[in-house]
């Protein structure tokens, strides 16, 4: 079948989706944007956290067909122009970041946490972020990412 | 396979009678890992998400009506003052990204044992409202679970909402599982007070093929705050009282041994979460914060 959506502020079309596919399947095998993350498929690690409409959902977990004529913005879409959004710097500068592979989902689900509270406790990063996993931090330093990112976002 | 996108309810009933080997899919959390993992290959997709009297709730005559699509997110958000339960439930559901797609629709069409809403809507007594291009039925929550993964719903027919009673009393759900978030129950339950009716209400989840109410255990309590004139006196249940229904409770469980938990581990929680969940809502009845 054939999809258009509008992905990162730009309309995309793609033909000869299949109709069980994942729109995590077609935002990183048909239009190349591979800073969503497939790891388990089956919405345990968060690492495919995407926006749409505005909603912080598993990409791996909506189907194609159901993105059609929606917005969805990924990793890739939240920084404007070539520099880091303030939540990749921080995970950046708290050393959150070791093999990667987690971040692009850790990233989106914080994006998503502060532009609804600014200002989280400890606890509620710990809620807002149970749906991601990483196996090389440790979250300590994520925990580190999140409160620094929170403290940017709000100056 | 086929993608069938109806944009009105009328057009998903048809599609529905049309297309019997279709899935009808709205948050997708149970379909797609399906999907994903080859275990399910559907003739069709039927995606309900762009019907929008689905995603609607609303309230009339002291009972919510809550559209199958409504997710957890929302009902935590915008229902939660009005049943107290199940908001509980649908906070300990995944992770935000699944709150955010899961809806209580897909759980009952799932109906799976360890479905978390299920033990509220039974202790609320809700009633599932189920429709066809023959018409419309309501049955009650406890009717539409068959057994694991089996419900009530004819080839024909889509969930169009559910609808539960107002709290009439505390509600309480609790949940053990081996972190706070993102697990399956090892075993649940929801204790609710009908205030007016004088009524207590317990359902274990996850102990059981299906949702189990604990009508003896219910009974037994009703009779102790009858007889003592609890319910005037607004006084303390005593520890004996407490103790007995949580072992009445604990009787009425159906646990099994699986990858989560022993039966005996289950049965034994089961029992505390019963004593400790009766003492809430009864300490918030007297008056008190619960907890
Ligand atoms: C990582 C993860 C964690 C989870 N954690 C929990 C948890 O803690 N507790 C819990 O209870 N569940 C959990 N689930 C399971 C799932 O999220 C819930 O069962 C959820 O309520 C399903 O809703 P949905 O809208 O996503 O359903 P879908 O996946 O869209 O559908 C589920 C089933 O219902 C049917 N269906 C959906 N809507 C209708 C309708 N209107 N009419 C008829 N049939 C319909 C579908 O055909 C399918 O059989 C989890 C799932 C994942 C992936
Ligand atoms: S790949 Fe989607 S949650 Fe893991
Ligand atoms: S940095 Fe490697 S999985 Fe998180």
């Amino acid at each position: 079948m054939r999809l258009r959506l509008e992905v990162n502020g730009e309309v995309r079309e793609v033909e000869g989706v299949w109709e069980g596919e994942s729109l995590l399947y077609v935002l990183r095998e048909r239009l190349g944007l591979y800073g969503s993350k497939n790891a388990c498929e089956q919405g345990e690690c968060g690492s495919c956290s995407v926006y749409l409409d505005g909603v912080l959902v598993c990409s791996c977990l909506v189907a194609a067909g159901q993105a059609e004529g929606r917005e969805v913005v990924t990793v890739e879409g939240l920084a404007e122009g070539d520099g880091l959004h303030p939540v990749q710097e921080a995970f950046v500068e708290a050393g959150a970041v070791q093999c990667g592979f987690c971040t692009p989902g850790f990233v989106v689900a914080t994006h998503d946490l502060l532009s609804r509270n600014p200002e989280p406790t400890d606890a509620e990063i710990r809620e807002a972020l149970a749906g991601n996993l990483c196996r090389c931090t440790g979250y300590e330093k994520i925990l580190d990412a999140v409160r620094r990112a929170a403290e940017r976002v709000r100056v | 396979m086929e993608f069938l996108q109806p944009a009105t309810w009328h057009e998903a009933l048809e599609a529905r009678a049309e297309h019997p080997e279709a899935r009808p899919i709205f948050g997708g959390t149970d379909v797609m890992v399906e999907l994903n993992f080859d275990r399910d290959r559907p003739g069709a997709l039927l995606d309900l998400t762009r019907i929008p009297e689905l995603s609607e709730w609303g309230e009339e005559d002291g009972m919510v009506r809550i559209g199958a699509g409504v997710s957890y997110a929302r009902i935590i958000e915008e229902v939660g003052g009005r049943l107290p339960a199940l908001a509980m439930a649908s906070r300990t559901v995944g992770s935000p990204q699944i709150r955010n797609r899961g809806t209580v629709g897909g759980n009952l069409g799932t109906s799976s044992p360890a479905g978390d809403s299920l033990p509220p809507l039974y202790a609320a007594g809700a009633e599932v409202e189920v429709c066809s291009v023959r018409g419309v039925r309501r049955v009650s929550v406890e009717e539409f679970v068959r057994g694991p993964k089996r419900n009530a719903l004819a080839g024909d027919e889509l969930i169009s909402a559910v609808v539960v009673p107002v709290a009439r009393g505390p509600e309480q759900f609790s949940k053990i599982g081996t972190r706070n978030a993102m697990v399956i129950a090892v075993c649940s339950l929801a204790v609710s007070l009908d205030v007016e009716r004088r009524k207590v209400r317990a359902c274990i989840g996850s102990a059981g093929p299906i949702p189990i109410r604990a009508r003896e255990a219910e009974g037994f309590i009703e009779g102790v705050l009858d007889e003592e004139g609890l319910w005037e006196s607004r006084g303390e249940i005593g520890e004996e009282a407490l103790g007995r229904f949580a072992e009445l409770v604990r009787e009425a469980a159906r646990p099994i041994d699986d990858v989560r938990s022993t039966a005996e581990y289950r049965r034994h929680a089961v029992g505390v979460l019963a004593r400790r969940e009766l003492a809430w809502v009864w300490q918030e009845y007297r008056g008190g914060e619960a907890r």
